[in-house]
């Protein structure tokens, strides 16, 4: 590990270790914020105990469907907007400004549509995360140097090859940005739209919790909700940075 | 002229598209764009909207007024050395990337319900973006600039004026941008939850009552609302940039 690393590993455990000693001391009271150490032990009694598991299992697999559905057309449509220049121009602004509008707040008309199951949280989840895929798509496509495409032409490839072997491993790292951020939205749309109304997942189990003053599954489930997101979202952070300095060769 | 036929040509594809799903979908799971801008008009002239505006707003504003001034604050201390902004990128990423949304009872529970912790809830969306907008903008300043101030023997108050501030401004509008968008998703998620005001309230107090174009309306009037304030946010990066 680099320097930085080290430090940084040494901050955010020193910061851990402050907020325990804050609450252990009883600066922060335990009906506003558990000890992490407490939390740690409710998350490891819920997992061992296993009364969360439907919600957990559920939670994850709306996760994995849309973002890969978000990947999947999102990806689709970049190549067929990139494919289409007057149509592209057209929709630029909107795909500028999609971002700035709380796209969120059509949640409750999914749920007027599909009734309050997976099917709305996966729309909302999709509807948050699929422009990302579209956008990156769109610069992968773009960036394509054009020597690559000279060389193909020289080799006289056919369509299908010069798509495979070479406009997809070069618009690759972009993709894989694009797959990175759809992943990331997808699971805050999962987490908030099962927060806000739902009947099963994670985000409902923990709005259960706090309606009920159940502070400790509360704060277990929270904790888990934050590792799974820091782990998945750091490690594919990690491979982007890699396969960015790949393309800066 | 080209971008604004563009414009309007968007304008009609996208009230194109809803008739359509409007048409598919059925009266009770998507009102028309016609029926949504009557009830949109009946609500801007009843005094209780304008409440529920007026609450968001404030909420909204204090958020940004947070967002900016902590974001740019923070993103300084951490941008005036190379090692503290490499140490603290991927946990202020880790940080943007996390569904805060399961934070809320937190919030909640140290603000109460009210005001305060719909301002802290946007507040924490909103701070992040700017923060590492910041960061990354004065580690990026040239060093050239820097030595150049030294050769004028520029005072501080000097270098920070007419140096570092024109290096970093239009990266730092580009966070606040983000962080104004963001701020505004926060508070609004924030009255979805727990609250009984403002414009987020009005939208799931609408869900609970099946009251589709009220839900319809008020979204119609948030995104107006959020992308005029991203275009002349844009515009005003624009000019900045030149």
């Amino acid at each position: 590990m680099t320097r930085e690393g080290w430090i940084r590993l040494a901050v955010v455990a020193a910061l851990v270790a402050l907020l325990e000693a804050l609450c252990r001391g009883g600066v922060i009271p335990r009906t506003v914020l558990l000890a992490p150490s407490d939390m740690a032990v409710s998350l490891w009694q819920i997992l061992r105990e296993g009364q969360h598991n439907t919600d957990i299992v559920s939670t994850f697999r709306n996760v994995a469907l849309s973002s890969a559905l978000s990947v999947t057309l999102g990806f689709a449509l970049g190549v067929v907007i990139h494919a289409l220049p007057r149509l592209r121009a057209t929709i630029e602004p909107l795909l500028a400004s999609y971002y700035a509008v709380p796209t969120f707040m059509f949640y409750p008309v999914f749920i007027v549509v599909f009734g309050v199951n997976a099917a709305a949280i996966i729309a909302i989840a999709v509807l948050l995360s699929i422009v990302a895929m579209v956008t990156s798509t769109l610069t992968g496509l773009d960036r394509i140097p054009a020597v690559l495409r000279k060389t193909a032409r020289v080799y006289r490839m056919s369509f299908a090859k010069r798509a495979l072997l070479i406009d997809l491993p070069a618009a690759a790292p972009h993709l894989f940005t694009g797959a990175k951020l759809a992943f990331a939205y997808a699971f805050i749309g999962v987490i908030a739209s099962e927060f806000i109304l739902s009947g099963q997942g994670v985000g409902y189990a923990i709005a259960y919790a706090y309606n009920n003053f159940d502070n400790r599954t509360m704060y277990g489930l929270m904790l888990l909700v934050i590792l799974a997101a820091v782990t998945a979202n750091t490690a594919l952070d990690v491979i982007d940075r890699r396969l960015q300095t790949r393309l800066r060769r | 002229m080209r971008r604004l036929g563009d414009f309007i040509l968007l304008v009609a594809g996208i009230v194109v598209a809803w008739q359509g799903l409007h048409w598919l979908a059925g009266d009770v799971a998507l009102t028309s764009p016609w029926r949504t801008l009557l009830r949109l008009g009946a609500l801007m002239q009843s005094e209780t909207f304008w409440g529920h505006v007026a609450e968001t707003g404030r909420a909204f504003a204090a958020a940004v007024a947070i967002s900016l001034a902590g974001g740019v604050g923070i993103g300084t201390l951490l941008g005036l050395s190379r090692t503290s902004a490499i140490v603290s990128e991927p946990v202020l990423l880790a940080l943007y990337s996390l569904p805060k949304v399961t934070l809320y009872p937190l919030v909640l529970l140290c603000f109460g319900l009210g005001i305060s912790a719909k301002i802290a809830f946007g507040a924490m969306h909103g701070l992040i973006p700017v923060a590492i907008f910041t960061m990354k903008a004065i580690l990026q300043i040239k060093p050239v600039y820097w030595r150049t101030a030294r050769a004028l023997r520029l005072t501080p108050r000097q270098v920070a004026l007419t140096v570092a501030l024109p290096a970093v401004l239009p990266e730092v509008l580009s966070g606040a941008r983000l962080g104004f968008s963001l701020s505004l998703l926060g508070v609004l998620i924030g009255e979805m939850f727990a609250s009984k005001r403002g414009l987020g309230f009005l939208i799931t107090n609408a869900m609970g009552l099946g009251d589709i174009a009220t839900i319809m309306a008020v979204a119609l009037f948030i995104s107006v609302f959020a992308i005029a304030a991203n275009a002349a946010l844009l515009a005003l990066e624009r000019t900045v940039h030149r």
